[in-house]
């Protein structure tokens, strides 16, 4: 089973990706499995990593989450932004140690961080896990730091540890 | 039905309304990229743009085609996730290169970190 279909997730998108750019039929449904087939073979040939996902249940959670946040704070970012000058705001750097290690769950922290506008992701640290961000309105550091400590890497930690 | 003249009014509006969501905050998104004044704001303005900007437009699109052809369109959603999941990875790039630019000319604006030491050490 698993040398036939070393990554079992990809292969599922693959196909549903090709059946999605292609109209659904029998002819695609099988020219799209083969693909999919071939390519997860050539990934397990690069032997990556392969992530581990302890926590099924949390993830519509965590895009709930995400989606949410995203939304308000593109409204925030905006109105500074049409605002313009008339309005006193502070930009800055924070520094957040995080205890997420996982390589999966960073990548998708830094996905969530540099999706969400008013946050970037800019310096990762290996050695000790802590993460440098620019914050676009910054008020108060900490609350910044118990948001994405508490309302991200809680749950990533969760899913992928 | 294959002309957009054809659409029912209450689907010409939804669609209407998230496509000048979409394209509003792109607008905005780049109207602040034009106008912050450091580098660092700067590289939050687009992700305007490519958060619910593209959402935005996206959506439009799905409803768009799907109620003109009758057939649930929804291909769109890639297009979605691949600007997603790759934006980081540029975004990434710019800033460290500036951080790192920062650092080694001594900007006081840039934050201190070790994280620099560790590279050098490794040169050396």
């Amino acid at each position: 089973m698993s040398r036939v279909l070393p990554y079992p997730l990809l292969s599922a998108s693959l196909l549903v990706m090709w059946l999605l750019l292609n109209r659904f039929s029998l002819g695609h449904l099988v020219l799209g499995a083969v693909i999919a087939l071939f390519a997860a073979q050539g990934l397990a040939a690069l032997h990556p990593a392969k992530p581990r996902l302890r926590r099924w249940d949390l993830i519509p959670k965590l895009i709930g989450i995400v989606l949410y946040d995203i939304i308000r704070s593109n409204v925030a970012v905006s109105r500074i932004i049409l605002q313009g000058k008339r309005r006193e705001r502070r930009s800055g750097f924070i520094t957040i140690p995080l205890d997420l290690r996982d390589n999966t769950g960073l990548a998708i922290l830094a996905v969530i961080i540099t999706s969400t506008p008013g946050t970037a992701w800019l310096d990762y640290n290996t050695s000790n896990g802590s993460l440098l961000i620019h914050v676009f309105d910054l008020v108060d550091e900490s609350e910044w730091v118990e948001l994405i400590k508490n309302r991200y890497e809680y749950l990533l930690m969760e899913i992928f540890e | 039905m294959s002309h957009a003249v054809d659409l029912p009014l209450w689907i010409a509006l939804i669609v209407a309304f998230f496509l000048l969501l979409g394209a509003g905050l792109a607008l905005t998104g780049s109207i602040g990229l034009a106008r912050l004044n450091s580098f660092y704001d700067r590289i939050h303005a687009p992700t305007l743009g490519s958060s619910w900007g593209l959402a935005g437009v996206v959506m439009a699109s799905m409803i768009f085609f799907t109620a003109l052809e009758l057939r649930l369109v929804v291909h769109e959603i890639i297009v979605g996730i691949f600007i997603t999941v790759t934006t980081p990875v540029t975004l990434m790039l710019l800033g460290r290169a500036t951080l790192y630019r920062d650092r080694s000319e001594g900007n006081e604006n840039a934050p201190e970190s070790d994280i620099l030491e560790d590279a050098n050490d490794i040169g050396r």
